[in-house]
């Protein structure tokens, strides 16, 4: 009877499995315990170990080094002749916050309200979101989805890749996103006079200033009656943030916005503070520098913000910030077309113009890590860490690099996106011109 | 004002169309030609703006410029089958067909984004009507000869003419969405095309009538009217101006393919075409061609279902494929887009730098004069430190028809031709990527459209 059962439990699981491999839109991960030999090892934080071993064991990485021995039952992944490299990270993106970019409906990060800190990312980012597996491909493990739109425009929250809920797929930080008056042009289509900006910018900045005060106002109430203060869900939101727990991420760009956020946080007294875009950062480096605020650099692919700026100026950026002692993470910026996989073309031209490779390496990996205060859970290979991670054949900023396995928490991610597939479809199309 | 203005641009457009041919030779560089393999330490000789000889050890002829490329890469300037630098006027979306109008008309030779350009790589580039009527506007070939203040001494002389047309979302958006006429759906944008042949076609048969009848002895008839627009579409079926063609999705590439075969028209590019892979055996078949970006979508419906091995898919199948920018900042590393097909789809070195140099020129009918290092062809040449395909790749000098019009190590910071006395030097503008600028002036159409 027992055997019996095995045997038809067995046929509904292959069944099953066939079933699903061909409804599926993805193919589904594999958990267990996996040995990477023979690799090269870019710790990223415990240098290089060639001829390396990485043990990952139920979701984490548990050993580290040459001449470890296999465990037992361990899926043994020969990677002689390749790299193993943290998975990298993505310090501001709107992944899974949005499908298409010129379709509304397809959109979820843009809140209506210029104090809506109680607006949470991790709620709208859509698990089965296209763009992640494309993403996820190509070694981008983990991600900021970021609300964007008005002051406080949202609680930006750091996911892993994988995952079916936004249980499974939170990485474990989440901060609030404050998009600082902004003085710069949104491009040619912007017609306003100099006049009209100006003054849309002082207007920002004092309602910013009272939303603000009023935030320490409630932290205090909220303190003095422990905890009694009354529903108030936008303060409650910024309550952590006001009390230093949670960082405010203040998107500014121009020169000039970049210094007054540092004067407006210096004199608000905040604590917790990173600087996300920086487009402009490097003309006020030490200024920067000076506050000892971390930056997250929003793309290195950009044109020069002032058509009298040396045209590599925007390439250079990251690699000035961080030669001024700015601690420099860098994302890709690529919201509108969801190529967040290009966030090594964006480490790699940093290098090509100025940056330390080994630095540009970090700013995506370890660096972000440590700004979202998760460096002990991710951003490097270290036993104990999450099991995030990539094996590709060279170097990573390289293109024409390819990717050979995806980890993402212990998960072995099959390399298979909806572009992948349509490669494998049409590739040799059947039936070609004829009907046949 | 004004009007002494433009006399001081004609002047200074004069004086520099007189030397804007010059000779150099390029010592000892790694020469890739793209049509005739990769030759170590070679020299490249240019004479009077043409490439008068490849070989090794050429001494220099008396007063000519070296650039000692030893340990650099030499490749033929960059070509941007698609771009809307350089030009004052993008759409001209008051009909959904424009054929009369002409960007050759609308030229800015100050735009500091040609300048830009020219730092990528790029000594040539497509400058394209938009994509808001389905037949757009003339487009024009334009040699990055930043520096000239005229007009005249930017285009390609010679180059073919060329026309833009387009399908999908943005011609049926912009008219039957924004102004309430044909076309409102893909069915609409066929039959304003077929439509507007067919007039063309009658156009030109009147007017051959007219002109045999006009010979006969004692003729008394008046002329057919004169009409620029028809006048041009029968240019186009006559294959005398080529069609580029701003498409998407499979089904409305294979539409206009049938189109094309119905009037007898040869020569099509398809731009853009994300999904120009899925019918790539047609495309083959029909000889028609493609300029793809590497990896752009999801930025609007239509390119939803888009494959980063687009460029990939389309090579292997037989179709010439070019990668484009469509976009002033990605036009500055079309190298790495080109690089790009590496990782998708396994192009080779070879076929990954066609992309960005002949096959843009097959598709411009420049192919004679531009896109591979040989002997004859236009002296335009691009100086990398590392190869062009790598990521440390880095544009060292780039000659247009033997004149060094970058110079990393010598140019200065500002390299603007033209500067707005007015200008505030505190403002910043961010730029915002990632979206085709085939639209760029039918903004205010949609200004509703935005959540």
């Amino acid at each position: 009877m027992k055997t019996n059962q095995l045997i038809y439990g067995l046929i509904t699981a292959v069944f099953c499995a066939l079933v699903f491999h061909l409804d599926a839109q993805n193919p589904k991960g594999k958990y267990g315990t996996f040995a990477l030999t023979n690799a090269t090892v870019e710790t990223v934080t415990k240098g290089t170990i060639t001829n390396g071993t990485v043990i990952i064991t139920q979701g984490k990485i548990t050993a580290v080094g040459s001449g470890i021995p296999v465990p037992a039952g361990a899926e043994v992944i020969d990677c002689k002749g390749l790299f193993v490299y943290p998975g990298m990270i993505d310090g501001g993106t709107n992944l899974g916050l949005s499908e298409i970019g010129s379709d509304p409906r397809t959109q979820d990060f843009n809140e209506i309200g210029e104090m809506i800190p109680q607006m949470s990312a991790l709620t709208a980012v859509n698990p089965n979101a296209v763009a992640i597996p494309i993403t996820r491909v190509s070694g981008v493990t983990t991600v900021l989805a970021a609300p964007q739109g008005d002051l406080f425009a949202g609680t930006a929250a750091l996911i892993n890749l994988h995952g079916y809920t936004p249980e499974q797929m939170y990485a474990g930080f989440q901060g609030a996103v404050l998009n600082f008056p902004n003085t710069g042009r949104r491009g040619f289509f912007d017609r306003r006079t100099d006049e009209e900006i100006k003054k849309g910018a002082e207007n920002a900045q004092k309602r910013m200033s009272e939303i603000w005060d009023r935030a320490v106002q409630y932290s205090k109430i909220d303190s003095a009656t422990q905890g009694k203060a009354g529903y108030y869900p936008e303060m409650q939101a910024l309550l952590p943030v006001v009390r230093g727990e949670r960082p405010l991420l203040i998107e500014a760009n121009a020169a000039k916005d970049i210094q007054a956020a540092l004067k407006w946080v210096k004199e608000k007294k905040i604590k917790n503070v990173v600087l996300t875009g920086v487009t402009e950062g490097w003309r006020v480096a030490d200024d920067i520098a000076k506050a000892k605020i971390p930056v997250i650099v929003g793309g290195v692919l950009n044109l020069p913000s002032r058509d009298y700026d040396r045209y590599d100026q925007a390439y250079a950026n990251a690699g000035q910030l961080f030669k001024a002692g700015v601690k420099v993470a860098i994302s890709s910026g690529e919201t509108n077309n969801q190529n967040y996989r290009n966030l090594p073309y964006h480490a790699g031209f940093a290098v090509a113009y100025g940056m330390d490779k080994a630095e540009a390496l970090k700013a995506i990996t370890i660096v972000p890590a440590e700004i979202f205060g998760v460096a002990d859970k991710t951003g490097s290979i270290e036993p104990g860490k999450d099991a995030n991670l990539f094996v590709c054949d060279g170097d990573p900023f390289e293109p024409k690099t390819q990717i050979k396995q995806v980890f993402i928490n212990g998960w072995q991610i099959p390399l298979v996106s909806r572009q992948t597939q349509l490669y494998d479809e049409f590739l040799k199309r059947e039936p070609g011109v004829s009907k046949k | 004002m004004k009007k002494i203005l433009l006399l001081l641009i004609c002047f200074f457009g004069l004086s520099a169309q007189a030397q804007d041919k010059g000779s150099m030779l390029i010592k000892n560089g790694t020469v890739l030609t793209v049509t005739k393999g990769t030759l170590p330490e070679t020299d490249v000789l240019i004479k009077d703006g043409k490439i008068a000889q490849i070989a090794k050890n050429i001494s220099a002829p008396q007063g000519v410029k070296v650039i000692d490329a030893k340990g650099l890469f030499v490749m033929p300037g960059i070509i941007d089958p698609h771009s809307h630098i350089a030009l004052d006027a993008i759409n001209e979306m008051t009909s959904p067909v424009t054929a009369e109008v002409a960007e050759s008309d609308v030229v800015n030779p100050l735009q500091i984004n040609i300048y830009h350009a020219l730092a990528g790589g790029v000594t040539t580039i497509h400058a394209l009507h938009g994509s808001a009527n389905a037949i757009g506007g003339q487009c024009v070939t334009l040699k990055l000869r930043y520096g000239t203040f005229s007009l005249d001494a930017m285009r390609m002389e010679g180059a073919p003419r060329t026309i833009k047309f387009a399908l999908g979302e943005n011609p049926t958006r912009v008219h039957g969405g924004g102004s309430n006429i044909v076309p409102r759906t893909r069915m609409g944008v066929e039959f304003v095309i077929r439509k507007s042949f067919s007039d063309a076609k009658k156009y030109r048969e009147d007017w051959d009538a007219y002109n045999k009848s006009k010979l006969v002895k004692g003729f008394r008839g008046a002329p057919p009217a004169y009409n620029l627009r028809l006048e041009t579409l029968a240019e186009i079926l006559k294959g005398n101006i080529l069609i580029h063609c701003h498409s998407y999705r499979a089904d409305e590439i294979m539409m206009l393919l049938n189109v094309c075969k119905d009037f007898g028209i040869k020569k099509i590019t398809f731009q853009h075409a994300n999904e120009g892979f899925k019918v790539a055996p047609e495309l083959a078949a029909y000889g028609a061609m493609a300029s793809v970006f590497s990896d752009w979508w999801a930025y609007k419906f239509e390119v939803y279902y888009s494959s980063a091995y687009n460029a990939a898919i389309l090579t292997k199948n037989g179709v010439v494929t070019s990668v484009n920018s469509d976009d002033p900042e990605m036009m500055r590393h079309l190298y790495l887009e080109a690089g790009k097909t590496q990782k998708y789809g396994a192009l080779t070195d070879e076929e990954a730098l066609a992309l960005i140099t002949i096959n843009p020129a097959k598709q411009m009918g420049i192919d004679t004069r531009t896109g591979s290092l040989e002997v004859g062809k236009d002296g335009d040449v691009v100086i990398f430190k590392n190869h062009p395909l790598s990521i440390y790749g880095v544009p060292q000098f780039t000659i247009v028809d033997g004149i060094v019009r970058f110079d990393k190590a010598n140019d200065p910071a500002d390299m603007r031709l033209w500067a707005d006395p007015k200008q505030n030097l505190e403002e910043a503008t961010f730029y915002e990527k990632g979206t085709d600028h085939c639209m760029d002036g039918t903004e205010f159409l949609f200004t509703s459209d935005k959540k």
